[in-house]
């Protein structure tokens, strides 16, 4: 097993009186993609959320425990929440690029943090599309609004522009939820080449994509992390019936 | 059969499926629809009426022509008549009981031409640089009421532009949620305030206030009715920018957020240009009511109408001009028939800002958010 890169110790939270996450403790490792996966309202994408702390924003929640990115405690006092997230990054289940043309969205990670040479983003802007797999679809109309572009390209237009600000971690809520087949495809081979040299946390409810994309899968249920494990294993012999009735499809 | 009939006895044949008239449903239609179209028509009639008053001064110089014409020869009837000589103030030789008449006659004529040929009320005298309808010679030179407008405008959205949008800023992606529930409907009911209220601080406060600081002469300039009227256009300002600042899917704020942009980098570079066309739209309104707006002008501003660029002058707007002359005008005199042109203007004016703010932005909006943006 590799490295551990985020490690989450009794972490629980509320959102005002109703817990959404009961005492969850789990150990993600590093350039590995860990897939979580639970019938809707399980907390799967409120945990992802609080890893990048992106809980913030929403009022009444509350937390405790811990979660520990290279051991450091991100939920400490001292943490800054701006450069936590410049480090662990995020994409979207809805793609949201902002009304601007390609280049501006994929430069604005890079602008926001000081930036401004012209030759220097475009080396920037041009790296994180070709890691993205869609500089060669939009290398010609870079200047063009990015609303133009397809569900799909747009998603992936959006893992370039988190890729651009250099994170060691990504963070992926139903990236391909929105998505047809083929757009899932890219999106899945995209994971599969990234992963070499990030950290993937990825949120699903298409099992088979968990199955697919994933090395680990945690499996989410009213809050608690029920199992944890090899991808492999949690679907070919998993430990709770639990479970194997929901990768079965007997309920969720 | 069975199938045929449901459970209330509705028998479903070709007959019971036949087209039927319902009374209630016709005539509750046709009125709220003769209604609607029935406030529609009052304002078009409203404006269709101003503007008609406003015309007779573009014929006004033809009219005049031919009294000129009349007048000379009811003189040279005069003179062949009786031995008068056609002097200025020639009256006293008419003859004793003819004379009266002829006199009041005469007068009268005189004085329609003191009101229709020397002021001379036309297009072009309306470009003028005075404004002095009057005196014995009167002017209605626009020029200076422009003026004034558009530097009481300018100083008015100088001064609540920045102020709105950065409140609006500030409850939109600062404020917590219960202080933001707090300030709009306070703001909003800002925007209820009466104008006369503004008007009388300013002329009460406000004056003295910035003559203390500024040192100027005229306690009611320019500056201190621009001060005011921004107390009136921020809560529009604020309102509608702070509308279209909550409208900025919260999935922009989110990937700003995710990508380590600070709250204030994200509220400057994504969501106040993702709301552009409506804060634009904002402050065109706000224009609009500072433009249209005749109680705070008409006690703050001094109302002289002056043409210049310093502030702390004494200024006279279009509205204001209204305002305070209405009282006093002729009616069906060419002061009047200007006073409803200014009325049109402002009419005209005020339509297109507010049909400017909206279809901008609709389009703007659409544009912008379909990707048709290059």
């Amino acid at each position: 097993m590799k490295e551990v890169k985020i490690k989450t110790r009794n972490l629980t939270l509320f959102y005002g009186e109703k817990m959404a996450l009961n005492s969850i403790t789990m150990d993600i490792p590093e350039k590995e993609v860990t897939a979580f996966i639970g019938p809707s309202g399980c907390g799967k994408s409120t945990f992802l959320r609080t890893l990048n702390r992106m809980n913030d924003l929403i009022p009444n929640v509350r937390i405790t425990g811990e979660v520990l990115v290279d051991s450091l405690n991100i939920y400490d006092k001292q943490i800054d929440v701006v450069n936590l997230r410049k480090k662990v990054g995020m994409v979207f289940q809805k793609s949201n690029p902002f009304a601007k043309s390609i280049f501006e969205n994929v430069a604005y990670g890079p602008r926001i943090n000081g930036i401004n040479q012209k030759s220097k983003l475009e080396e920037i802007v041009e790296t994180s599309l070709k890691k993205a797999f869609i500089w060669e679809e939009v290398k010609d109309r870079l200047n063009n609004s990015a609303m133009a572009l397809s569900g799909g390209q747009q998603q992936r237009m959006c893992i370039a522009r988190t890729l651009a600000v250099e994170p060691e971690i990504i963070l992926m809520d139903e990236p391909a939820s929105a998505l047809d087949p083929i757009s899932t495809a890219k999106i899945e081979e995209l994971i599969f080449e990234l992963k070499k040299s990030y950290t993937i946390v990825i949120v699903t409810h298409n099992m088979q994509q968990a199955a697919r994309v994933s090395d680990l899968t945690a499996f989410f249920y009213l809050g608690e992390l029920i199992e944890f494990g090899k991808t492999k294993k949690i679907f070919t012999t998993p430990d709770k019936k639990h479970t194997e009735e929901y990768i079965t499809g007997r309920f969720g | 059969m069975k199938n045929s009939t449901d459970h209330k006895g509705f028998v479903f044949t070709k007959e019971s499926l036949k087209k039927k008239f319902r009374w209630s449903e016709f005539l509750s239609e046709k009125i709220i629809t003769g209604v609607g179209f029935l406030s529609i028509t009052i304002i078009v009639l409203i404006f269709f009426f101003v503007f008609k008053e406003s015309i007779p001064i573009f014929y006004t110089q033809k009219k005049v022509v031919a009294k000129v014409e009349t007048f000379q020869k009811q003189e040279q009837y005069g003179g062949e008549s009786d031995t008068v000589q056609t002097n200025s103030s020639g009256q006293e030789q008419y003859g004793e009981t003819t004379a009266d008449t002829m006199m009041i006659e005469n007068q009268t004529r005189v004085d329609d031409t003191i009101v229709h040929g020397s002021d001379k009320a036309t297009a072009k005298s309306l470009l003028g640089t005075q404004w002095l309808p009057v005196s014995d010679n009167p002017r209605y030179g626009l020029i200076p009421l422009f003026v004034g407008t558009l530097k009481i405008t300018l100083i008015a959205i100088l001064f609540a532009a920045p102020i709105a949008i950065l409140a609006a800023l500030f409850s939109a992606s600062f404020a917590p949620y219960w202080l933001r529930e707090l300030i709009k409907p306070a703001i909003e009911l800002l925007a209820g305030f009466p104008s006369v209220v503004i008007g009388f601080f300013a002329l009460m406060v406000m004056a003295s206030f910035f003559q203390n600081i500024f040192g100027y002469d005229g306690r009611l300039n320019a500056f201190v009715g621009g001060v005011a009227m921004a107390l009136a256009a921020i809560p529009i300002i604020f309102t509608i920018t702070e509308d279209a600042l909550t409208a900025v899917p919260r999935t922009y704020t989110e990937a700003s957020l995710a990508l380590g942009a600070t709250r204030w980098q994200t509220a400057l570079f994504v969501t106040l240009p993702a709301a552009t066309p409506g804060i634009f739209a904002a402050i065109l309104l706000g224009i609009g009511r500072v433009f249209g707006e005749t109680m705070i002008a008409l006690m703050a501003t001094g109302n002289a109408a002056m043409i210049g660029i310093n502030p702390f002058e004494s200024v006279r707007t279009l509205a204001a001009t209204i305002g305070a002359e209405m009282a006093e005008v002729v009616f069906g005199d060419t002061h009047y028939n200007v006073l409803f042109l200014i009325g049109s203007l402002l009419f005209i004016f005020t339509f297109s800002l507010n049909a400017l703010a909206e279809f901008y932005v609709k389009g703007k909006l659409v544009k912008r958010f379909q990707g048709k943006q290059s």
